[in-house]
């Protein structure tokens, strides 16, 4: 039977703590963004990562700002902990001009180059080049930066993730890749679509270390990942970890979930909520008044956050024809000529507007 | 939503999400080479549920859930087309098709060309397009103009539920491959009268939706159901608009348009996708060249702004559309002129 560890200490207590607090802004932002979309405040699409969050908290622990990572659909808890402000974030989901696309790009499309974040990405796979490239810039610009792709196992089955795998061991690229196996491609399970049961198979194929972990552990998370971002930085290439991990919510939210069967869910949470099990794993080392104290706080986090985007306006409509092109602020710019703010000014022939240079035709 | 197989005589009203169920189904029961691929059309029956109940009717070997894979849906879809299927490959949406951009121009568009005929491709790629359903960057896009560039490829976006029938058949029948795209904001919000039993509505055959003498105006998807309320809205002002509703991307209906436009001597295009190097261009640039001293007033396209994608927040996506108030506005502009 499960054996009594000793309660972590000094820097691991420490470090517990931390991740403990990363996962648990990730819950209660993401319960929050269900509520709110529920509640109509929310647009468009949006996917959770309840479940998943040891991943993203373990992973970013690692890394320093200028240290990049590349996100995906469900890219709530990648964002916040590489470091978004929570306040950014909800606005962005709030579609408004203080969010950090100013409202463009909502939950699928959050990125914050400030603090490295490239993007979650509406499409499937669209972060692996990106990854690539950000790793090769490290070395030809001979700093010790490490790039982070996240990906799902859906992800695995496209192109860019074999193509971008061999590049990255082939130049010894300080990348990581961190899949986060979560059993199911939006509704269709993986076992259905691959014939393997560790992805981290197919990094050996390329020729890159992989380490598989327990994705609900939020330490193992972030010494696998550790140890690969300390090979990166020493020169010693990339390397592959595969979290196994579950989604706790469907696909997106309002996904009737017909694809599996709600004791599924249950079962696996029950056993292995990350939150819980962090908890657990620090025993002593945290009494029950931090641990609420920690969940009291990102409450407060996220009610300010949602606070100030109700109260933030949205973005100005022309605001939809900026952004195309550098320079396209600046009256004259010839990215004028073909832009279709056109369309509300483009009357030449109106008879009032006229300039006697056209009507000829009558 | 509701039964799957049609009933062979009157007139069934459906929305156009359910035509295109019904005609998938219908298809399926058909003709036993038909097959149906694509990312969660199995267990979940498609995004749109378009494919509920299919996997359990059909079979595995015909419902076929692929990895996430969309250069290989449609290159496998090729391969089956080249030896003897009539597979109907999905994009989940439009966005994601790029990845099979390759497949779609480098094989698909030039397999009868390259045999000389012995070899063709009678595929059908359908995917939902378009926004207005706050899908911002990644969910929302317009991809005609894209392959619209490209010889070989058969490109349909009808908007209606009998149209959509008539041309999904059409579709499956054609010996070359066809993109078929459907407006996602029309699934549900577009219903109407379907005529039972098996028809087909001939490929390149424009439909005009209202006749008129003032202003011609050619558009497709969503926008020709916007097109058509704005003309119905001008009729009690005396404004005369006949509205074309393409169908038909490519092939072109050149014959409709050309008629048209030289009875009404004026010409308005309406399409969502972007307007530099649009579908707009080819139909301003095909008129000028057949029929411009018949001409008014210079063409007008009305399109979506240049920019590379529709934005999240509402003012962003609404700017990017195209109301319909300001296409009763555009009509009513060259009406005067
Ligand atoms: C290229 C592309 N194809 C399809 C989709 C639609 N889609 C969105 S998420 C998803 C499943 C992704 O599965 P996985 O990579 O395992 O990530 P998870 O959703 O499990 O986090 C699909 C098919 C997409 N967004 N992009
Ligand atoms: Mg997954």
């Amino acid at each position: 039977m499960a054996k009594t560890l000793a309660a972590p200490a000094g820097a691991r207590r420490d470090l517990g703590i931390a991740l403990l607090r990363m996962m648990i802004r990730i819950r209660v932002l993401e319960e929050g963004i269900e509520k709110h979309f529920l509640g109509g405040e929310i647009p468009g699409f949006a996917h959770l990562s309840i479940g998943q969050e040891a991943v993203a908290a373990g992973t970013c622990a690692n890394l320093r700002r200028d240290d990049a990572i590349a996100s995906t659909h469900r890219g709530h808890g990648h964002t916040l902990a590489k470091g978004t402000s929570m306040r950014g974030m909800v606005a962005e989901l709030f579609a408004r001009a203080t969010g950090i696309c100013k409202g463009k790009g909502g939950s699928m499309h959050i990125a914050d180059f400030s603090v490295g974040m490239l993007g979650a990405n509406g499409v499937v796979g669209g972060g692996f080049g990106l990854v690539a490239g950000a790793a090769l810039s490290a070395v030809q610009r001979k700093t010790d930066q490490v790039a982070v792709c996240f990906f799902g196992d859906g992800a695995t089955n496209r192109g860019p993730f074999h193509e971008n795998l061999n590049l990255c061991a082939v130049w010894n690229l300080p990348a990581i890749f961190v899949l986060e196996n979560n059993r199911y491609a939006s509704t269709t399970s993986t076992a259905e679509t691959m014939k393997i049961e560790n992805v981290a198979m197919r990094a050996a194929g390329y020729g890159m270390p992989s380490a598989i972990v327990d994705g609900f552990d939020g330490f193992a998370v972030y010494d696998a990942v550790g140890d690969a971002v300390e090979r990166a930085r020493s020169g010693g290439g990339p390397t592959f970890v595969e979290c196994k991990t579950y989604r706790a919510r469907g696909h997106y939210i309002g996904d009737p979930e017909r694809y599996r069967q709600k004791t599924e869910v249950a079962d696996v949470m029950t056993a292995s909520d990350p939150i819980v099990r962090m908890q657990a794993l620090l025993g002593e080392a945290l009494s029950l008044g931090e641990f609420e104290r920690v969940w009291a706080e990102a409450r407060e986090e996220f009610a300010d956050a949602v606070a100030f985007a109700r109260s933030s306006p949205a973005p100005e409509k022309d605001e939809a024809f900026f952004g195309a092109y550098t320079g396209d602020r600046e009256p004259g710019n010839p990215v004028h000529d073909f832009e279709a703010r056109e369309r509300d000014e483009f009357l030449p022939f109106a008879p009032n507007v006229g300039t006697g240079s056209q009507g000829s035709g009558h | 939503m509701t039964a799957t197989t049609q009933q062979q005589t009157g007139t069934t009203v459906m929305t156009n999400v359910e035509a295109v169920r019904t005609t998938l189904h219908d298809a399926l029961v058909r003709d036993d080479r038909v097959l149906i691929m694509g990312e969660d059309v199995g267990a979940r029956g498609n995004v749109f549920l378009i494919t509920k109940g299919f996997l359990e009717e059909f079979g595995p070997e015909r419902i076929v859930d692929t990895p996430l894979a969309e250069a290989s849906i449609v290159g496998v879809a090729i391969g089956m087309a080249m030896e003897g299927l009539r597979p109907i490959a999905e994009i989940q949406f439009a966005d994601f098709i790029y990845p099979a951009f390759n497949q779609i121009v480098g094989e698909a568009a030039k397999t009868r060309y390259r045999s000389n005929g012995d070899y063709t491709c009678p595929m059908v790629i359908r995917t939902p397009y378009g926004g207005g359903v706050r899908g911002a960057l990644s969910h929302s896009v317009s991809i005609e103009a894209l392959f619209y560039h490209v010889p070989g490829l058969t490109i349909l976006a009808p908007s209606t539920p009998a149209d959509i029938k008539g041309l999904l058949n059409a579709a499956i029948e054609c010996p070359d491959p066809v993109l078929f795209l459907e407006h996602k904001k029309t699934y549900r919000s577009v219903k109407g009268e379907v005529p039972g039993g098996y028809y087909t509505i001939p490929i390149g055959k424009a439909d005009v939706k209202k006749a008129g003498t003032d202003v011609t105006v050619v558009s497709y998807g969503y926008n020709a159901h916007q097109a058509l309320d704005a003309a119905n809205r001008l009729e009690s002002d005396g404004v005369s608009v006949e509205v074309i509703d393409l169908r038909s991307i490519r092939p072109m209906d050149k014959t409709t348009i050309l008629d048209s436009v030289r009875k009404t001597r004026k010409l308005l295009i309406i399409h969502e996708d972007n307007k530099f190097g649009g579908i707009g261009a080819e139909i301003s640039a095909m008129v000028a060249e057949e029929a411009l001293f018949d001409l008014d007033a210079p063409v007008r396209r009305l399109a979506g702004p240049d920019v590379p994608a529709m934005g999240y927040a509402l003012p962003l996506e609404e700017e990017f559309l195209i109301s319909t108030d300001e296409m009763v506005q555009a009509m009513r502009d060259m009406a005067k002129f």
